[in-house]
């Protein structure tokens, strides 16, 4: 018979220290007494999140390489990419908005999703991609600052605004963006961290006692 | 009751980023996580007085955000400049009170709320208050998950520059009022980040003896 090893941990919003015992596939584990999401193991965190990465790269593309909205005054259109965007700021004397807005909308959700497939696909065959443990703490950090589904609100308010001005029409790189929101979320809820941190550093595992 | 075990009383610190526990040697104060490799600490490193900075940066910063116009429409020869408010009251008047109420929580409630919130928080470790530290926990973690809502201003400024601006009818300028904003958010992200939720609880387990 084994014994599955417990993990100590400590909450990371309380500081409370707590033996955690394996949480079964599917389930997460909250802490006592402040309630703070300690662990979570959804079901093939790693396959499933590699996939969800991969096909949100293919839409990053897509988004990226279309116009989003197309508008037509009185005949005439114009339409506009995503990078189009962040340029006119540029030129408009706007060099921190339009950093802000280069950082929020492309740089962090495009390394969000390409670091995700560098690490996980070589875990899901067994391999340990190089500079991995950094490479995951960098994840971590930039996370916050992904904020894809704040611009599809902004898209929105927009569209009313301009809607007394001209006729707008979604572009294939506005769907492929709504796709992309619901993959970057999904690829946040199947991911577990805690099997990526065992794989890329086992020697950091509690081992298995026998019992 | 005596106060439940804390990992800083049992010489022992969770890294911020990998939340590895590891054993903090007495009289060390930092030291490299050996997993990820960050800087590790019992507490974030001068939570307190970092936070109060950055609200205070940002609290500042929100005054000339919401005074100052954020962009300004020119459209066949006659222009309109906006704020953040008079925005609102235009999406509120031409019958979009949904949206008009989206963009008033996102931009004026949501960055004034979490300035008050965060002050709360720093007011209440300071005097070492002992109420009700679930609920503060909880307005911790609320007050870090919504601040990206508020950057929702920037992002109609962006969609309308580079779609207006590309036809020759209409011109939308960005106003400093959208830096400020801009700012605003950043620094209030930053805040939200350099609390320790754990100082709340600390004070608590002192009070218990």
């Amino acid at each position: 018979m084994i014994a599955h090893p417990v993990r100590r941990v400590a909450c990371p919003d309380c500081d409370l220290l707590l033996t955690l015992p394996p949480v079964p596939a599917g389930g997460s584990a909250r802490c006592p007494r402040c309630d703070a999401r300690l662990s979570r193991a959804p079901h093939r965190s790693i396959e499933r999140t590699s996939a969800l990465a991969l096909a949100g790269l293919l839409l990053f593309v897509v988004a990226n390489a279309f116009p989003f909205l197309t508008l037509d005054i009185q005949g005439r259109q114009t339409e506009a990419t995503l990078f189009e965007g962040v340029r006119t700021l540029w030129t408009q004397d706007m060099p921190f908005l339009s950093v802000l807005v280069l950082a929020t909308i492309i740089v962090a959700p495009l390394l969000h999703l390409s670091l995700l497939l560098y690490l996980l696909l070589p875990l899901g065959w067994g391999r340990r991609p190089p500079g991995g443990p950094r490479l995951f703490a960098l994840l971590h950090h930039i996370r916050p600052w992904s904020m894809a589904e704040v611009f599809m609100l902004g898209v929105l308010v927009s569209m009313t605004k301009l809607a007394d001005l001209a006729d707008i029409f979604p572009g294939i790189a506005l769907w492929a963006f709504s796709l992309l929101i619901l993959v970057i979320a999904a690829t946040l809820s199947t991911l577990d961290e805690e099997v990526v941190w065992a794989r890329l550093a086992p020697r950091f595992e509690p081992t298995k006692a026998r019992g | 009751m005596s106060a439940p075990g804390r990992a800083l009383s049992a010489s022992l610190a969770t890294c911020h980023t990998c939340a590895l526990l590891m054993r903090l040697p007495p009289r060390t104060h930092a030291l490299g996580c050996p997993r990820c490799g960050h800087p590790v600490h019992a507490r974030k490193q001068n939570s307190l007085r970092r936070t109060w900075a950055l609200v205070a940066a940002g609290a500042i910063l929100y005054v000339p955000a919401n005074l100052l116009p954020i962009m300004s429409v020119t459209h066949l020869g006659s222009g309109r400049t906006d704020t953040i408010m008079s925005g609102v009251m235009h999406l509120l008047h031409t019958g979009m009170w949904p949206l008009a109420l989206i963009v008033f929580v996102a931009s004026v409630f949501v960055p004034l709320a979490k300035l008050l919130a965060l002050v709360l928080l720093l007011v209440s470790v300071q005097r070492g208050w002992t109420w009700r530290p679930v609920q503060r926990t909880r307005l911790y973690r609320l007050t870090e998950m919504v601040g990206r809502w508020s950057m929702v201003d920037i992002y109609v400024v962006t969609i309308l520059a580079a779609l207006v601006n590309a036809g020759a009818l209409a011109r939308v300028e960005p106003r400093p009022g959208a830096v400020f904003f801009g700012l605003v958010v950043v620094l209030t992200m930053l805040a939200a980040e350099s609390f320790d939720p754990r100082l709340i609880w600390d004070r608590l387990g002192a009070r218990r003896g």
